[in-house]
């Protein structure tokens, strides 16, 4: 077969639009009489406000109103009218509801103009007085308040323990005990957070940047009391979300909020000191005690983490779920609990919970392997998971093995000296650390439509999003293959709801659900004209099997006489039908589902060198292994696992949004001082995806690859650091007063 | 951010009338920083008087043998200057270590000099802060300090200059040219800028009318061994936390003569010119390095989050000073 494109490096069918600008983000709508919201954002942390003054913002000429809680009314008193699907338990913030203030920086008023800066000049008009309460954003110092965290949140499963852990630790010849620690950080996509909302004839259109089409509708259409099919939402282009853009976000209530309001079109975008103002990464504690016998089997495993939520929402994650099934042993104790924090609720963050619950763990592993003088990387294949033992279920495929092998040998691995301190370069020490990854390979329900025109172009749209994954072209990669067609006959459309459903966009899931419904209806529109070759009766297959036919190029052809064919649009013409549509749904297979675990996997091989003076780290080299199944395009594919491992790097090293606790706010709210990886930063970076193959998973056999290359990073990172230098740095960032051991406020480091 | 007016300068004589006619103006050349500080309502000037038309985008050969600066040629010009490069070798460096190459092709000489601090709480109009609002109260001391200044800090400012161009300047004795209402005047590079004090509102010791035109660098000896040490918490794109512009020049591996001055530890570059004179004469060995910086670091108070930054700071200043030797060898 010629069409063959899945597998394919076939690069991004978005990418012309998006270099030469006419991919639209959500911000680049414009719309005739388009008004401009511009929103006030509170500046303390917990209150009342007692007034607000916006007589000098309304006295502009060109102010249309300002919105605040003294003048919003008519929406729903219950808070379960705010939740979206990805709501935590607990009760949704209502923008502008009341006089109650419940976190720093919440939006208090929205300033409407006819001009962007006239708005904007008008909101540094609006002045607040708000009567202060006491509160407290510290996780640590609340340690006491902590509660179990309760399930309800979508994909949430409480952990389990199993045998004796206490007794095995107690009992070991060998283990460790360490806690470790993990800044907020915020997502800070590039785009900012926009919205442009379009009331217009009972009808509302809205363009959003959301990882969640039909999420925003469900949540507009409740809070405003709108029919579902009143409420369109379009989002075409999202440039980056990570999962700030899988609830709706304040500027969405805004925007549709004003144009209801006033009649006009409202766009209301935020800037980026407000991209710190809702979900954020949690800071966890977390504690962690292995043991091993003295042949370097684990022994037990206790890992305890405690987050920070809101106060109106249990934001939960799964963090320590993971060590009950990332390696053999029979004595696991796991607990995970919640403080619930003067702040607003934080929201799934690129791999969440995996990638700080890994960073513990595989830290922790190799603080045991130096325990039993082993190297890390046959200490974790001594204690290899060849099944999930959490469930007492095999793994649907784990190439795990083949991770660890192949990066291994493209790091350059055994020639790797034990002990730490033992390899340098003048004043650099170098150390290189190893570490583990799992994720869950999800598949949700996803409906997707194809049009099959006369003219043998094929349109097949769902409502998903891409957020820069590549959804795009993976799926119209998927769409030509599996009808047997161009590629360049093949548009895949997606972020409206006018589409069909599509879950939201998240969790690696969406090359798995979305990527089998396209193949699904492709598939029913090949049977349509299959059946349409063998009943049109000048159709060279009349009356023929349609089991022999085949699809190549646009042409159906006899499988054991390629002589006999006729194109896709020849066929449609004798048989008088302009057009095909189909509508499928697919979703996963329960009876799989309840045998078999389904988790792609990774290993991590970094190197670092650290100036031995200064304590600056630097990762020279990483090495990512992973093993996700069926990889759909290479190319976009290693894009993701390089993005996770960049991130990756950012976390172990520089990511922090730092939270004042005088005041209960993230100070560093700018990408100047919120630091992320520059060029400079980032050396040599290998991806291997190694050979998986798993029909059990789902039919594509994907696996998914938005998360598994950021979660073993951090670790992997960490555990290099301490070879280079003997400092056990457990708190992230590594940052080089903690590798120094000098910072007079973190002094949980550890040094051989 | 506010309304105001704006009006574009010809000449240094109408720039300067311009400003004075306007209460609460400033000049803008580049703008990386006030447009910026304009945006997040910080500074709210009513009045921008546009300098960029002036004539002062020379890089010229002054009367003491050195070069003259002009106020107007952009940081990315100065710093990959032939002349500069060849002659003043650490300016060249330290600006090249700041910022962002967009940044450095926009911002200028003049301008470098009226940076203001990086500080969190300065940036942040919900929080109290004396040199955005004095009186207010300085939320770094008990706050998110790491950033923070450990020399010449008072009870009022923790704040830091966040400049690199400045620290290489003051190593360099440079002297900078003012014009203002009451005719020109120069300004030792040291007494450009302040300490908080209890004044934290004011940067430098340049009043509100008047305008740098010009920096002058006297003829130096500083060619060979300079180096520029920037520490950080990214390899690019960050301020200092601590940096070190050192010099050296030396007859076999005796000191004749020394500089050192750092950046991202105070209000100001922070030089003593009193240690490294008791300097002089000794040998450039690595012993007397950290005796040096031993004494750079006299009297420096840390505030918790950027303590580490007294003993980072003398790591620095060892680590530029025998790069800066070392790089003489390379030669």
């Amino acid at each position: 077969m010629k069409t063959q494109y899945i597998g394919k490096p076939v690069s991004r069918v978005d990418g012309l639009a998006k270099v030469t600008g006419s991919a639209k983000y959500s911000a680049d709508f414009k719309v005739e009489g388009m008004l401009y919201g511009y929103i006030v954002s509170g500046s303390i942390a917990k209150g009342r406000i007692i007034s607000i003054d916006t007589s000098g913002a309304m006295s502009l000429k060109g102010v249309l109103q300002v919105f605040t809680h003294e003048n919003v009314s008519g929406l729903p008193w219950f808070s379960i009218k705010y939740k979206d699907m990805d709501a935590p338990t607990g009760s949704p913030f209502r923008p502008l509801h009341d006089d109650k203030i419940i976190y720093s920086g919440q939006p208090v008023a929205l300033v409407v103009a006819e001009t962007f800066e006239l708005a904007r000049y008008a909101a540094s008009l609006v002045h607040v007085s708000y009567q202060e309460e006491d509160f407290t954003t510290d996780l640590v110092k609340n340690m006491d308040q902590s509660y179990k965290a309760p399930v309800g949140k979508l994909g949430y499963v409480s952990p389990k323990s199993r045998g004796n852990a206490d007794e095995a630790f107690d009992q070991a010849a060998f283990k460790m005990s360490g806690s470790y620690q993990h800044g907020a950080e915020h997502h800070n996509p590039m785009e900012l957070f926009s919205t442009t909302a379009i009331w217009e004839n009972g009808k509302l259109t809205v363009y959003d940047k959301t990882q969640g089409v039909s999420n925003c509708q469900f949540y507009i259409g409740n809070v405003f009391g709108l029919a579902y099919k009143d409420v369109r939402i379009i989002s075409p282009y999202v440039g980056g979300a990570f999962g700030s853009g899988l609830r709706p976000q304040y500027q969405l209530f805004m925007a549709v909020l004003a144009a209801l309001e006033l009649k006009r079109p409202v766009k209301v975008g935020l800037t980026r000191q407000q991209m710190f103002t809702f979900g954020h990464r949690p800071v966890t504690l977390q504690q962690l005690q292995l043991s091993a016998s003295t042949d370097g089997s684990l022994e037990s495993i206790k890992h305890e983490a405690f987050s920070e939520t809101s106060r109106f929402e249990n934001y939960t994650e799964i963090i320590v779920n993971w060590s009950g099934t990332m390696y053999n042993c029979d004595n696991v104790k796991l607990k995970y609990e919640l403080v619930g924090l003067d702040m607003y609720t934080p929201v799934d963050m690129r791999a969440p919970g995996a990638v700080t619950g890994a960073h513990a763990i595989e830290s922790a592993m190799d603080e045991l392997a130096y325990e039993l003088k082993m190297d890390p990387l046959i200490f974790r294949l001594k204690n290899y998971a060849d099944e999930d033992q959490t469930e007492e279920k095999p793994f649907s495929s784990k190439e795990l093995i083949a991770c660890y092998r192949e990066g291994a040998e493209k790091f350059g691995w055994t020639k790797r000296s034990i002990g730490p301190r033992s390899m340098r370069e003048g004043n650099q020490l170098i150390g290189w650390g190893v570490a583990t990854a799992a994720w869950d390979a999800f598949q949700a329900p996803a409906r997707a439509k194809a049009l099959l025109s006369i003219d043998g172009k094929l349109i097949v749209s769902s409502g998903t999003s891409d957020i820069g994954t590549g959804t795009y072209t993976i799926m119209t990669q998927i769409a030509a293959e599996s009808l047997g067609l161009k590629i360049e006959d093949v548009t895949f459309k997606l972020g409206d709801t006018n589409m069909p459903l599509a879950p939201l966009e998240g969790g690696s899931w969406t090359a798995a659900s979305v990527g089998a419904a396209v193949k699904g209806v492709c598939e029913d529109v090949k049977k349509k004209l299959k059946k349409m070759a063998v009943k049109t009766k000048t159709s060279p297959f009349y009356d023929t099997s349609s089991k022999d036919i085949v699809f190549d190029s646009g042409i159906i052809s006899d499988v054991n006489d390629s002589s006999k064919s006729i194109s896709i649009v020849d066929l449609m013409r004798i048989a008088g039908v302009n057009s095909i549509e189909e509508t499928s749904t697919s979703g996963p297979n329960p009876i799989n589902k309840m045998k078999y675990t389904f988790n792609s996997h990774a290993a991590v091989f970094a190197e670092v060198k650290v100036d031995e003076d200064l304590g600056i780290v630097r990762v020279t080299r990483v090495v990512c292994a992973v093993a996700a199944g069926k990889i759909l395009n290479p190319k976009t594919a290693r894009s993701q696992i390089l993005g996770g491992v960049v991130w990756g790097i950012s976390k172990a090293l520089e990511e922090e949004s730092k939270m004042d606790h005088q005041y209960g706010r993230f100070m560093n709210h700018n990408l100047s001082e919120y630091h992320v990886p520059v060029n400079k930063d980032i050396n040599d970076i290998e991806v291997i995806f190694v050979e998986e193959k798993d029909d059990i998973v789902n039919p594509l056999g994907v696996k998914g690859v938005g998360e598994i290359g950021i979660i073993g990073v951090a670790g992997a990172i960490a555990n290099a650091v301490f070879h280079a230098t003997g400092v056990r740095v457990r708190n992230l960032p590594i940052t080089m007063d903690k590798v120094l051991q000098i910072a007079e406020d973190d002094k949980n480091q550890v040094a051989v | 951010m506010n309304s105001f007016s704006y009006n574009k300068a010809h000449d240094v004589a109408e720039a300067v009338a311009d400003i004075q006619e306007h209460e609460g103006a400033r000049f803008i050349a580049g703008g990386t920083n006030l447009l910026d500080l304009m945006k997040e309502n910080v500074m709210k000037p009513a009045h921008l008087t546009d300098i960029n038309r002036l004539d002062l985008a020379d890089i010229k050969e002054n009367e003491e043998g050195g070069l003259t600066l002009g106020a107007l040629v952009t940081n990315a010009d100065t710093a990959w200057n032939e002349r500069v490069e060849q002659r003043y070798p650490l300016l060249s460096k330290a600006i090249l270590a700041g910022a962002s190459p967009q940044l450095r092709n926009m911002a200028t000489n003049g301008g470098n000099l009226f940076q203001r601090t990086r500080c969190y709480y300065f940036y942040d109009t919900a929080t109290a802060c004396n040199k955005r609002e004095p009186g207010s109260g300085c939320s770094a001391i008990n706050g998110i300090n790491r950033i923070h200044a450990i020399l010449g800090t008072s009870e009022h400012c923790i704040a830091t200059h966040p400049s690199d161009m400045c620290v290489a300047l003051a190593a360099l004795d440079a002297k900078v040219n003012v014009t203002g209402p009451n005719g020109d005047r120069t300004v030792e590079f040291g007494d450009f800028h302040r300490l908080p004090g209890n004044t934290p509102h004011l940067d430098n010791n340049i009043s509100q009318g008047e305008l740098v035109t010009s920096i002058d660098l006297p003829p130096s000896n500083f060619t060979k061994n300079v180096f520029y040490l920037k520490v950080r918490d990214r390899q690019s794109y960050a301020f200092a936390l601590v940096s070190v512009a050192a010099a050296l020049d030396l007859e076999g591996d005796v000191i004749k003569d020394i500089r050192v001055a750092m950046g991202g530890v105070a209000h100001k570059p922070w030089r003593r010119r009193e240690v490294e004179e008791s300097y002089i004469g000794k040998v450039a060995s690595t012993e007397n390095f950290r005796a040096l910086a031993e004494t750079m670091l006299t009297g420096a108070v840390g505030f918790g989050g950027n303590t580490f930054k007294i003993e980072l700071a003398k790591r620095a200043i060892v680590r530029a000073l025998n790069e800066a030797l070392k790089s003489g060898e390379n030669l």
